[in-house]
């Protein structure tokens, strides 16, 4: 069982998002870094079901892979303190749009494959265009499903795919208050939701392995994109300073109050 | 003529509020751009002749100042289906934008169909022009709302996904030309065998209490509720209301509770009248799926955390002494 992960060094934005005084992009000297959640759940999807087939005597392994700038590295190890045991990253010097990052993704795997499972977050938590993985699956003709909240794979006879015949997939999400499940062969392409899985924290073995991991880098050219960002600004919200009720208990009364005039209380 | 098409979705009463929203967006588009019609796209099993479904849609696209309606019959939601008929109905129409609200079924058809044909596709406008044949601006939303982006399309046709949350549903408030009722087009698209080989199989969800997309109230814990046993409290106010539980997504990293409960970007977004954050510094994650309630109480022990600029209303204090308190006393009433 081979499977590609693909995530997205993303900054952690916290409670507000300054922009750098150009006005360009988002000021990240004071941010840590890290990937979407959806990613993160990947991640632990992945190295879930290699754990599974291992633990049924097969051979499986993660591939991670990120298309970003150098330090985007620090992601690929921390997928490895997770168990992820390959790293790729696929070096940019800006940020890439949707077509251009599924175009490299798909060469990658094509070169580096075949797997038999890539798994994507969702959508990526800062551009949010929801459409990487679905233009990989066309690029390498594999069937797709997307926003996945539960992932099972039915053994079809052998447990690894060198063996014999791949397992089929079973995978589900929620619509509008309805459960969807759909059945696909293997190999496919996944997008999954935070939610599927809960990810572990790294254990210090992983830590390790993590500082050790061999990082395959390769640098990739800009080409033109048919997109492209003029300005970048943050939403003005109202910065309405909360009408303050009170401190602790002492502001029962008054909530009850506003409970009341908001019609809340019979 | 140009034509700006808009896969509409739809429920047992019509059309559903997100594809209101974006046939409103699809409506400014062709206002801007001289001479355009809307259309919209129907994929489903609508039956038609005065039957009372089609009946409301019709009636619907008419008041949302729809030109023509277009049904695909389908059975079933089959996402590569469901784009290759949309991407062969707007070739059919010349339409010359393709939009759809940014749903998970609007955002994953129209993202199979820019990978179908090549063409971008890009994800959550609310404001969109064009500035001639093969150019279009657009304003989009990033980080779910908490960053705006203005960008520049190079395209002879754009698919566009629609962020509803910043459109509100406008119907057609001038009296129109059109008829008051608009007759459904039937559309029977070219499939190919592989395009039906992923399909969802529908089941409905265990009905588990009040559904926190729809709850009137939602009382949110976050990291500083404390623990486990400090959810009881907030489990008890969601219920006095008749309302339901949220949670922050620390609290579900945590392993707390579990994810069907967070609010936020990757979680649930909920529109209630009264949002209750308890122990909630407000992270963007979390505001961008709490920000369209009507009425928000933050209760916090820093008043200067970031929730605080959002809330309506604060209560600097722990959420385990006030919750308590608050319920005692709303109990004492009855």
């Amino acid at each position: 069982m081979r499977i590609l992960v693909c995530v997205k060094r993303i900054p952690m934005v916290g409670g507000r998002i300054v922009l750098t005084p150009d006005g360009g992009q988002i000021d990240t000297s004071m941010l840590g870094f890290t990937v979407s959640p959806h990613e993160e759940c990947a991640v632990e999807e992945a190295v879930r079901i290699v754990e599974a087939v291992r633990a049924k005597g097969g051979s499986g392994e993660v591939t991670v892979l990120t298309l970003g700038p150098p330090e985007a590295a620090d992601q690929l190890r921390d997928a490895v303190a997770l168990g992820a045991s390959k790293c790729v990253l696929l070096e940019t010097d800006r940020e890439w749009g949707p077509i251009a990052t599924a175009e490299a993704i798909a060469q990658e795997a094509r070169e580096r494959g075949p797997f038999d499972l890539l798994l994507f977050g969702n959508e990526a938590a800062d551009s949010g265009d929801f459409q990487v993985g679905i233009r990989v699956a066309h690029l390498l003709d594999l069937p797709v499903v997307t926003g996945i909240k539960g992932l099972a794979l039915e053994p079809s006879g052998s447990a690894g795919s060198l063996a014999g015949s791949l397992p089929r997939a079973s995978a589900r999400r929620e619509y509008r208050g309805v459960e969807e499940s759909f059945e696909l062969g293997l190999p496919a392409v996944v997008t999954v939701k935070e939610g599927i899985n809960l990810p572990r924290y790294p254990s210090l073995p992983g830590r390790m392995r993590a500082k050790k991991a061999v990082i395959d880098s390769l640098a990739l050219g800009w080409q033109g994109e048919a997109l492209s960002t003029e300005s970048l600004r943050v939403p003005t919200v109202e910065r309405r300073r909360a009408e303050l009720l009170g401190r602790g208990a002492e502001a029962v009364p008054a909530l009850v109050a506003l409970l009341e005039s908001l019609g809340l209380l019979s | 003529m140009t034509q700006v098409l808009v896969l509409v979705e739809h429920d047992a009463d019509g059309l559903i509020d997100s594809s209101r929203r974006a046939v409103t967006f699809a409506r400014g588009l062709a206002v801007a751009n001289a001479n355009s019609k809307v259309a919209v796209c129907v994929i489903g099993e609508v039956p038609t002749g005065g039957a009372e479904l089609a009946s409301a849609i019709g009636r619907q696209a008419a008041e949302y100042g729809v030109a023509s309606l277009h049904v695909v019959p389908f059975t079933g939601y089959a996402p590569l289906a469901w784009a290759r008929a949309l991407g062969q109905l707007a070739d059919s129409l010349s339409a010359d934008a393709v939009v759809a609200a940014g749903t998970d079924r609007g955002s994953e058809v129209m993202a199979h169909l820019g990978a179908i044909t090549g063409e971008e596709m890009v994800a959550n406008c609310f404001a969109v022009s064009r500035s001639g044949t093969h150019e279009w601006h657009l304003t989009r939303q990033r980080w779910g709302g908490s960053l705006i982006e203005e960008a520049w399309l190079e395209a002879g046709r754009a698919l566009l996904t629609v962020a509803t949350d910043a459109i509100p549903p406008a119907s057609v408030v001038e009296p129109v030309a059109a008829p008051l009722e608009l007759e459904l087009e039937a559309y029977e698209p070219q499939l190919a065998d592989g395009d039906t080989s992923v399909v969802a199989t529908e089941s409905p969800e265990q009905a588990g209490g009040v559904s926190l997309a729809s709850a009137r109230v939602v009382v949110s814990g976050g990291r500083g509720v404390g623990g486990v046993e400090g959810f009881s409290v907030i489990e008890q106010l969601a219920a006095y209301f008749g309302g339901a539980v949220g949670v922050s997504r620390a609290v579900t990293s945590l392993g707390w509770r579990p994810h069907s409960e967070q609010v936020g970007q990757t979680g649930t977004r909920v529109t209630p009248d009264l949002y209750m954050a308890c122990g909630i510094s407000g992270a963007i994650q979390h505001l961008a799926g709490c920000q369209s309630a009507k009425t928000m109480i933050a209760i916090n022990t820093d008043g200067d955390a970031p929730i605080m600029a959002r809330a309506d209303y604060a209560v600097i204090g722990d959420v385990n002494e006030v919750l308590p308190a608050l319920l005692e006393v709303l109990r004492a009433r009855g």
